[in-house]
């Protein structure tokens, strides 16, 4: 688990949680930002990103299929936004671990979307799960289940 | 390609990911702290750590092979990436391990660390499907 001396994000402060807002922060910079990661929409308890494909984020040059690094990122992404929609408010928190079944490979040029929720948040952890698709959510390219501790556990 | 022969895809390309050496038998991964592999200000994102360590960890694999005399092709069945220490604005290295290649279906290990290799800021573990 990551350190505690790690500053807040600095934008979100202590209003309610807006994904559309904090997109601008968790897609349009730093390592998503230069993936290309795009906010899509949102519920009370899950949010849905997506990451068009690109040529220099192939995995298998012969192929063109997506490496899956990128689907990691995207999925870290979904599920850590999905903990504060749940939560309505940003609460810094460290990812703990995150598993990814690569069900199929993602077609080369589709963007890949994915859709996480919080199932289950506690003081101290948060539960997530996640799909990434290529078009059709029935025909998932990737599931992930991963678990984020909070930083410190609320009052 | 690089001067070990070791070919990283596209995106490790696009990382900055590059073979910094040969450690146990496996090519050891280097990337360098910057924008494009940033999370929250001033640490690594932890896709950019578990992109690093699956590319660690196929490399392993692919020079195991290479060694056995089998070519095959490698398709990620699954990752477990455990996330030990915040990476800081710093190099980072990754070496991965193969602990069982069998016929069909290989495990492999990775870690990776920045100053100090006995104090990794995260481990991956995967299964990987062996195609002919």
């Amino acid at each position: 688990m990551s350190n505690g001396r790690t500053p807040l994000f600095p934008i979100f402060g202590d209003s309610p949680f807006d994904p559309a807002v904090a997109a601008g922060f968790m897609t349009k910079r730093a390592h998503a930002g230069f993936l290309g990661m795009e906010y899509r929409c949102h519920g009370d308890d899950w949010v849905e990103l997506g990451l068009p494909w690109r040529e220099d984020l192939v995995g298998v040059e012969e192929t063109g299929v997506l490496a899956s690094g990128p689907i990691i990122t995207l999925l870290e992404n979904a599920t850590s936004m999905s903990v504060w929609v749940r939560n309505k408010r940003f609460r810094p928190q460290a990812t703990l671990d995150l598993r990814i079944d690569y069900v199929r490979a993602a077609t080369p040029h589709r963007t890949v979307i994915a859709r996480a929720e919080c199932y289950r948040l506690t003081r101290s952890a948060a539960f997530v799960r996640g799909l990434a698709h290529d078009g059709d959510p029935d025909d998932p390219v990737a599931h992930a289940a991963g678990v984020f501790m909070a930083m410190e556990p609320a009052a | 390609m690089s001067g070990d022969g070791v070919a990283l895809p596209p995106y490790a390309r696009a990382l900055g990911i590059a073979v910094a050496g040969l450690e146990r038998g496996a090519p050891l991964l280097r990337m360098e702290f910057a924008e494009k592999v940033e999370g929250r200000p001033g640490f690594l994102h932890g896709g950019a750590i578990g992109g690093l360590l699956e590319m660690a960890a196929f490399t392993a694999l692919r020079s195991e092979l290479g060694r056995r005399g089998a070519a095959a092709t490698l398709k990620p069945v699954n990752v477990t990436v455990e996330f030990l220490r915040g990476g800081v604005p710093a190099t980072t290295y990754a070496l991965g391990r193969v602990t069982r290649a069998g016929r069909r279906i290989a495990n492999v290990s990775a870690e990776a660390w920045q100053d100090d290799p006995a104090r990794p800021i995260a481990i991956a573990w995967m299964n990987v499907l062996l195609g002919s």
